[in-house]
């Protein structure tokens, strides 16, 4: 047997054990609850329980399979193939596919800035980088897993959507508005090498184990969100206390948006940790535009990466983009909250 | 002349691990090569790499973006040395 099959053999022979667990969580876990712990049916905690126990499994077996899945589609998509893509492409056809490839290229925050210089540098327009830049990290694939796990596949696709469109138009505007002397002036002046690496060649064995690698990383990062999250969400399973936050985040007040916004921002984290806290505010009445709007202005505009990208951008490039892309998930914001 | 190898990173978490990992390789093996990190991003970018952590094996860049295990790490460094 060659090396190529024998590394397909065990994903596929786990394929049918995951597809079995996913299957079967609920009577698994009603087995749990009501046969082997022999909890009374209805309380508060019963159902929390039944909850957590259920919830957790669920979300840990979309991320592994989606990420291993991911994984493999990533190693398709390098950095140097985005940028060849996105050379001398004209202004919105090269937003719309700049943030594709957001989505789709491998990207972490600390590589923001010698993404930037790259692109620029071998002549991707200011305003085609921005889109990349922008759906690079907010559509990212743990919070779709998320959104869809806790969520279902509509609010999941909404994010996807309406992320996309803030990614393409801010990027638009920008290119549009010819921001290019706020760039910092050695950006335009410096020569950069040429990358000398060649091209690996991957075989399929090393796709699978990019997946594997990708699933170790990601998992074993988020796994603790995800315990404490769904932990929360379970906590507050059939409770709708009034609280502060909702009070202010509520419908009725337009300024619900904007200040959640204005939260968001300076507010850093990943998509992991904020989705615990969306599903709480969601869970509490907090309607969907105004939580998708705090996620959406949490993990797509973080000061730590405005305050990477200041090494590339005068402030005035950078007020554009946080106001740009602000502006858009106020927008956002508003027409899922009058929509639904 | 002596070999160098380049840890190219601007202090994220994978760049550091790239350099420890890079260092217990050439360490517990004995190879005769001196290990650099270079931190400034302008430095960096004269090695055209637009994903952090990079390895720079003599003036080649042998990979960028990612972490390799120690044995890949391991065959990265003998087959520069051997060369």
């Amino acid at each position: 047997m060659n090396s190529n099959r024998k590394a397909l053999l065990i994903p596929l022979l786990l394929l049918p054990v995951w597809y079995l667990l996913y299957r079967n969580l609920q009577p698994i876990t009603n087995f749990l609850i009501d046969t082997v712990f022999k909890l009374e049916k209805g309380t508060h905690l019963t159902e929390s329980l039944r909850f957590f126990i259920f919830e957790v499994p669920k979300v840990m077996l979309l991320l592994t399979l989606i990420i291993f899945i991911v994984g493999i589609i990533r190693t398709f998509f390098t950095p140097e193939r985005t940028r060849k893509a996105l050379e001398g492409k004209s202004l919105f056809t090269g937003n719309v596919l700049a943030s594709l490839l957001g989505v789709v290229t491998p990207f972490c925050s600390c590589s923001a800035i010698p993404l930037f210089l790259g692109f620029v540098e071998s002549g991707v327009p200011l305003g085609v980088t921005f889109s990349f830049l922008i759906a690079a990290p907010m559509i990212n694939e743990v919070a779709v897993i998320l959104l869809y796990g806790l969520f279902g596949w509509k609010v999941m696709l909404m994010y996807i959507g309406t992320g996309l469109l803030i990614a393409i138009f801010a990027g638009y505007i920008i290119g549009k508005l010819k921001l290019e002397h706020w760039v910092a002036d050695w950006v335009y002046k410096s020569r950069f090498g040429n990358n000398t690496q060649e091209e690996q060649k991957l075989l399929f064995k090393d796709r699978i184990r990019f997946g594997y690698s990708a699933v170790k990383d990601i998992v074993g990062k988020v796994w603790i969100y995800i315990i404490i999250g769904v932990g929360i969400g379970a906590g507050m399973h059939g409770f709708v206390p009034e609280n502060f936050m909702v009070s202010i985040m509520d419908k009725s007040h337009w300024y619900s948006v904007p200040l959640s916004v204005l939260v968001g921002v300076p507010l850093y984290s990943n998509a992991a940790g904020i989705i615990p806290i969306v599903s709480v505010l969601i869970e509490k009445g907090v309607p969907l535009g105004t939580a998708l709007a705090f996620m959406m202005s949490t993990i797509g505009l973080s000061l730590p990466e405005i305050i990477i990208l200041k090494k590339v951008l005068k402030w005035p490039l950078i007020a554009t983009f946080i106001g740009v892309v602000a502006t858009g998930i106020l927008i956002v914001g508003f027409i899922f909250n009058w929509l639904l | 002349m002596e070999k160098i190898i380049k840890v190219l990173g601007t202090g994220c978490a994978k760049c550091k691990t790239l350099e420890a990992s890079v260092r217990e390789v050439v360490s517990s093996n004995n190879y005769p090569v001196e290990v650099i990190k270079i931190d400034d991003i302008m430095e960096i970018m004269q090695f055209g790499i637009m994903t952090t952590p990079g390895l720079v094996l003599g003036d080649q860049v042998a990979f960028s973006g990612r972490v390799p295990s120690k044995d890949e790490l391991k065959k990265y460094i003998e087959q520069y040395i051997n060369a």
